[in-house]
């Protein structure tokens, strides 16, 4: 891709929410959402249990369907999206029965398995970007571990090994820190944070912890309907956003956080 | 012991061990998406199948296969209208191939005993046409699985992030009960209708004591069953005992065995 492409590429959005409604059993849960996601965005969903966050996330990965309005993913109407491993996913932390008979590796290696990938074979190719993947989230020692047996921040890297094997485009995180120690939570969202400065990644969060999203995000929200608010950072440095080697990134983002924590090691003791 | 090399326990033998491959594969699917009742539900309507078959002198596999099938859709409709709460429309489903089942025999009072067969199984009365269709299911559970083994992962996994990845999830869940109803239509035959989901939850509740990874947990369900499914037969063969019975209550007694062992290697 040439760069003055990526260029404009930089500004699209990547979710559109045009006037979506939606109701359960006639209760109205979603009523006229309209909403943006900007490449580059870091976009935090808050609202209150009930409020629609969850729904409003299905029927963004096309898991749900709106009673009205229209999602359009990349440019294009849901209903002919077709590029999937560009959206990477992390669900909440309880998705699974914790006695499931799978290894974190067999977990990460599924992030590959999408529509694309139909009749084809696991390749060695796969085996090596799941080794990235494992390495970036610093869980390579765990790879034959059964998924079950790891702590909840594990648990957590291992999703977003599997979310980030792919290169995604756009990361979607579903309230990713229940059920998980502040501490942990913590080193979690340090690391998110990261990725959305140093990597070109769009991050869709849902969340309840209005507290860390502040944090990070601002005190206003950009935007909402009902009980939901959508708030937002841009991370846009031109530079960043030139980079097209993805595998470089992903490879290289251990790296640069352990300089980063180095870095801010050295900064205290000064 | 001459028994073992009569031909109709070959047979039995021979329609074991190729169950004994199905069975316990498509129950880790089940059991994995917490859908281990399904069996059950599907052998009882299989036998009103099976009782209309003899009743109307049609194959009673093959319309035990055709209502097996049947009730697969019959679940997944009623799981949508009660979303909530799933496993009700198992419950209604069961007890209606119950019923059914019960009706059709009062009804043809000659073949009580012949349908009793399919309650608790009649491995060594397997013919040619029994053990061609077992073949031909082995086959196409094999080919299916082979094929779709990594989206089929994925789906028992975590079906939200399958359908996030594009994957046509529908079509998996189609695939996979149907798969399931074919495999537990040709098993009746051989442990009983009653006892049919033994073979497919039992190997899974084993592989999960033991297994640590999904490829292992595979191999481990299958070990497990053929060798219930070997050593039962041999058993029933030479003490003349029930043989659906015998192999699982083996399974259980294997079951047993692992939960005790590795109770002493986590202490």
């Amino acid at each position: 891709m040439r760069a003055d492409q990526q260029q404009t590429m930089c500004h699209q959005n990547v979710i559109e929410l045009s006037n979506i409604s939606f109701s359960y059993q006639q209760k109205p849960v979603l009523e006229h959402v309209q909403f943006a996601v900007r490449e580059r965005d870091f976009v935090g969903l808050i609202g209150s249990n009930g409020a629609g966050k969850t729904t409003l996330l299905r029927i963004i990965v096309g898991l749900l369907k709106p009673d009205s309005g229209s999602v359009n993913l990349f440019g294009q109407p849901i209903g002919e999206f077709r590029d999937w491993n560009r959206i990477g996913y992390v669900p909440q932390k309880n998705v699974f029965n914790p006695l499931f008979p799978a290894t974190v590796r067999e977990v990460v290696m599924s992030g590959l398995y999408s529509r694309n990938k139909l009749f084809r074979r696991v390749t060695k190719a796969d085996g090596i970007k799941c080794d990235e993947a494992l390495h970036a989230m610093n869980i390579e020692d765990l790879a034959g571990k059964r998924i079950g047996q790891l702590s909840g921040g594990q648990q957590q890297r291992t999703f977003l090994a599997r979310a980030m094997i792919n290169n995604p485009a756009l990361l979607i995180l579903d309230e990713p820190t229940v059920g998980i120690d502040t501490e942990t939570q913590q080193d979690f969202f340090h690391l998110i944070k990261h990725m959305h400065q140093h990597h070109n990644i769009t991050f869709l969060m849902v969340s309840h912890d209005l507290e860390m999203i502040r944090s990070y995000l601002g005190e206003e929200p950009k935007g909402g309907s009902g009980k939901l608010k959508f708030y937002v950072k841009h991370s846009h440095e031109i530079e960043d956003c030139v980079e097209t080697n993805l595998t470089h990134s992903l490879k290289d983002l251990r790296h640069s956080m352990e300089r980063e924590k180095v870095g801010a090691g050295l900064g205290n003791n000064n | 012991m001459e028994i073992i090399t009569s031909e109709f326990f070959q047979r039995a033998l021979i329609g074991g061990i190729l169950i004994g491959i199905t069975a316990p594969l498509m129950g880790l699917f089940l059991v994995l998406r917490r859908l281990a009742m399904i069996g059950d539900t599907l052998a009882h309507v299989s036998i009103a199948g099976v009782a209309l078959g003899f009743l109307i002198g049609v194959y009673p596999i093959g319309v035990g296969l055709v209502f097996a099938l049947a009730a697969t859709f019959a679940i997944e409709k009623l799981r949508k209208a009660y979303k909530s709460y799933a496993e009700l429309s198992i419950a209604i489903i069961m007890s209606g191939g119950v019923a059914l089942a019960s009706l059709l025999f009062s009804m043809g009072k000659g073949f009580n005993v012949s349908v009793s067969g399919y309650l608790f199984g009649s491995i060594y009365t397997l013919d040619d046409t029994d053990l061609l269709l077992i073949g031909i299911v082995t086959v196409v559970v094999l080919i299916a699985v082979r094929m779709h083994a990594k989206e089929l992962f994925l789906m028992t996994f975590d079906e939200d992030a399958a359908a996030v990845s594009g994957l046509p999830t529908r079509y998996f869940n189609f695939l996979i009960s149907v798969l399931t109803a074919l495999v537990i239509s040709v098993s009746i035959k051989i442990v009983g209708a009653l006892l049919v989901s033994a073979l497919l939850t039992i190997p899974a509740a084993c592989s999960l004591v033991i297994a640590r990874s999904f490829q292992r947990s595979v191999i481990t369900v299958v070990v497990i069953a053929e060798i219930a499914i070997i050593s039962g037969l041999v058993i029933a063969g030479v003490w003349n005992l029930a043989p659906g019975g015998t192999i699982v209550l083996l399974l259980i007694a294997m079951l047993l065995l692992l939960l005790s062992v590795r109770r002493k290697f986590s202490a």
